[in-house]
């Protein structure tokens, strides 16, 4: 990894229930659903590990209250709101 | 809640505030809503808690939770709420931002319960210009009881009632709610808005917000309408859904501003404080018999009180007059008319209650005074009296099989009694007054200025006060039969 990404994803795999509305809305598309299910039976989304932009769109598409928590570098106001 | 300590990287979007961090709903699904995956349901909770937040109003937030898939929105907002009946939160909400003028009111509705069932609670409390906010839910279907065509469903839509597709001809077209209340003159800010992907919903987000800011701001009716995906009962996966927000659900249902006077709109003035309990009666007219302010009754008592016998004896106005005597004593009372089919065939009864404590439940079941006008009226609610109980019975003995040695009888021919003062048809007040004499329930005063109150025709009412005095004599002289 050369530089820091911008963001960070943080997702619940035991609150997502594998919509997949993130996974559509993500622009650098670096979310995806895991294969393994979790406790409930649902494929959880996973992030790709690198890549993301701290947008956010992801926590406002996302249906659950608490499965996605987005990370900033350096925090500051969201360029897509 | 995990936390993420990441040097350099701040949280920037999180869990609002707002919602528990754990739901009671069910042990084993503390951590997950109930609602399918990609419900708009859950997005629109989170618009909301989020502007509660942002607002700091979460320890005065009253949400007005539906019947509708929604029906659970109390197990996730950590605020105060109010679960009311099928299209009832407008009304619900209004009673709640009167008598709290302090507290923000958001009515959480969805389109079967705001646009059928609801429809005229919604129009009469925007017309009034209720100073709350409302966040309706349009998904186009009744979603919790398996899809039923809702007022705003497509046309040529197959639902489970309307199986070969919504037809104008028979259904009628979709009903666009804010276009429908922004032709009323009071409310204040009206947006329709939709969750078909992040653009769209950013822009609810925003709607949301102002919605409520305009409560926060004491302004008048806020309404969103939120196009929102139901993706189990459209038979849709979640992406597919949201698809069908942004194209058919919003061509159908144009969104924008349909109302925005929260540039001119002032501050609504809060309802005047309600009159003390005491001014009551003058400001309602009920000067008359009303000079005596109720006093405490001495001691405890609980009455629990049967009235029984066929339609025309006045068993439901005995039961009506003690009731308002006791008020008059100042007692806790109830009166609850038992309506049944046998009403018809001629017999009624009422189950009455004085107590010089709380109340908790209308019914009496085990009656400690029973007051049976006829035979039938015996045999039927005789055996419920509990020990040492009240029996007053219309004749001369006890009929055969009657027997209870554990309770008080007081047999007298009431009928016979009140044709000697006046007329037959008093027999109830010659009971009331066996009743009076016999247990003290009541002082003969409180009953006259009840009767008063109760009975408009003159020459009833002198009757009426023969029967009662000529039934305290039946019992204090042993008039007639003793049994
Ligand atoms: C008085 C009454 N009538 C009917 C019902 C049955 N019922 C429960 S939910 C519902 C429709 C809910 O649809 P909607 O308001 O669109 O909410 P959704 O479930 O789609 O979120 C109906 C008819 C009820 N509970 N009470
Ligand atoms: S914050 Fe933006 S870039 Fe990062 S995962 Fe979410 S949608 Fe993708
Ligand atoms: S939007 Fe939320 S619930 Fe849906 S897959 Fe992504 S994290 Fe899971
Ligand atoms: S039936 Fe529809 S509205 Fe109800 S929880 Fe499921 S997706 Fe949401």
């Amino acid at each position: 990894m050369t530089a820091l990404d911008r963001g960070i994803v943080a997702l619940d795999s035991e609150e997502c229930k594998g919509c997949g509305l993130c996974i559509e809305a993500c622009p650098p598309k670096v979310l995806s659903l895991r294969r393994l299910l979790n406790r409930y039976g649902y494929r959880p989304a996973v992030y790709a590990g690198s890549g993301c932009t701290g947008c956010g769109i992801c926590f406002f598409v996302c249906p659950e209250p608490g499965a996605i928590t987005v990370l900033r570098r350096g925090g500051g106001a969201c360029q897509n709101n | 809640m995990p936390e993420y300590a990441v040097p350099e990287y701040a949280v920037v979007h999180e869990k609002p505030r707002s919602f528990y961090s754990l739901y009671e709903r069910k042990p084993e699904l503390q951590h997950q809503t109930h609602y399918c995956p990609g419900c708009g349901h859950g997005i629109a909770h989170k618009l909301i808690a989020r502007a509660i937040d942002e607002l700091g109003i979460q320890d005065r937030t009253v949400m007005i939770s539906p019947v509708g898939c929604s029906v659970f929105a109390y197990y996730y907002f950590d605020t105060g709420n109010v679960q009311v009946a099928h299209g009832r939160a407008p009304a619900v909400a209004t009673a709640v931002k009167r008598s709290r003028p302090e507290s923000i009111v958001l009515a959480y509705q969805g389109d079967g319960d705001l646009a059928a069932i609801g429809a005229a609670e919604i129009v009469h409390a925007a017309n009034r210009g209720e100073p709350f906010t409302v966040i309706f839910i349009n998904n186009g279907i009744y979603g919790m009881t398996g899809g039923q065509m809702a007022p705003t469903t497509l046309l040529g839509r197959k639902t489970t009632t309307t199986p070969f597709g919504r037809n104008a001809w028979n259904e009628g077209y979709p009903l666009r709610v804010c276009e429908l209340l922004a032709s009323l003159e009071a409310p204040v800010y009206i947006e329709r808005v939709a969750l078909g992907g992040n653009r769209q919903i950013m822009k609810a987000a925003g709607a949301v917000r102002r919605a409520i800011e305009n409560q926060v701001k004491g302004l008048g009716f806020s309404l969103v309408e939120i196009l929102s995906p139901c993706p189990t009962i459209w038979k849709m996966n979640p992406v597919e859904a949201q698809r069908l927000v942004l194209g058919e659900m919003t061509e159908a249902f144009p969104l924008g501003v349909f109302r925005d006077r929260t540039k001119s709109a002032t501050v609504r003035p809060a309802a005047p404080p309600a009159p003390p309990l005491a001014e009551i009666p003058r400001i309602l007219g009920l000067t008359e018999g009303c000079e005596s302010t109720p006093s405490q009754p001495a001691g405890s008592s609980d009455w629990r009180i049967r009235v029984a016998g066929f339609g025309g004896q006045g068993v439901l106005m005995l039961g009506e007059i003690l009731i308002e005597a006791g008020l008059e004593a100042g007692l806790d009372v109830s009166w609850l008319p038992s309506y049944g089919p046998e009403m018809r065939s001629g017999t009624s009864n009422c189950h009455v209650r004085l107590s010089s404590g709380p109340i908790d439940s209308p019914l009496v079941s085990r009656p400690n005074v029973l007051l049976a006008l006829n035979e039938p009226s015996l045999r039927k609610f005789l055996p419920t009296v509990a020990p040492r109980g009240w029996v007053f019975y219309n004749g001369t003995q006890l009929p055969d099989g009657c027997e209870r040695p554990d309770v008080q009888a007081v047999v007298r021919p009431f009928t016979e009694i009140a044709d000697r003062v006046g007329d037959p048809r008093a027999a109830n007040m010659t009971m009331l007054g066996a009743l009076l004499g016999a247990t003290g329930m009541l002082t003969e005063e409180r009953v006259l200025t009840a009767l008063r109150r109760k009975v408009s025709s003159g020459r009833w009412l002198e009757i009426d006060q023969r029967a009662l005095d000529s039934g305290i004599e039946a019992v204090i002289k042993g008039v007639s039969h003793e049994s």
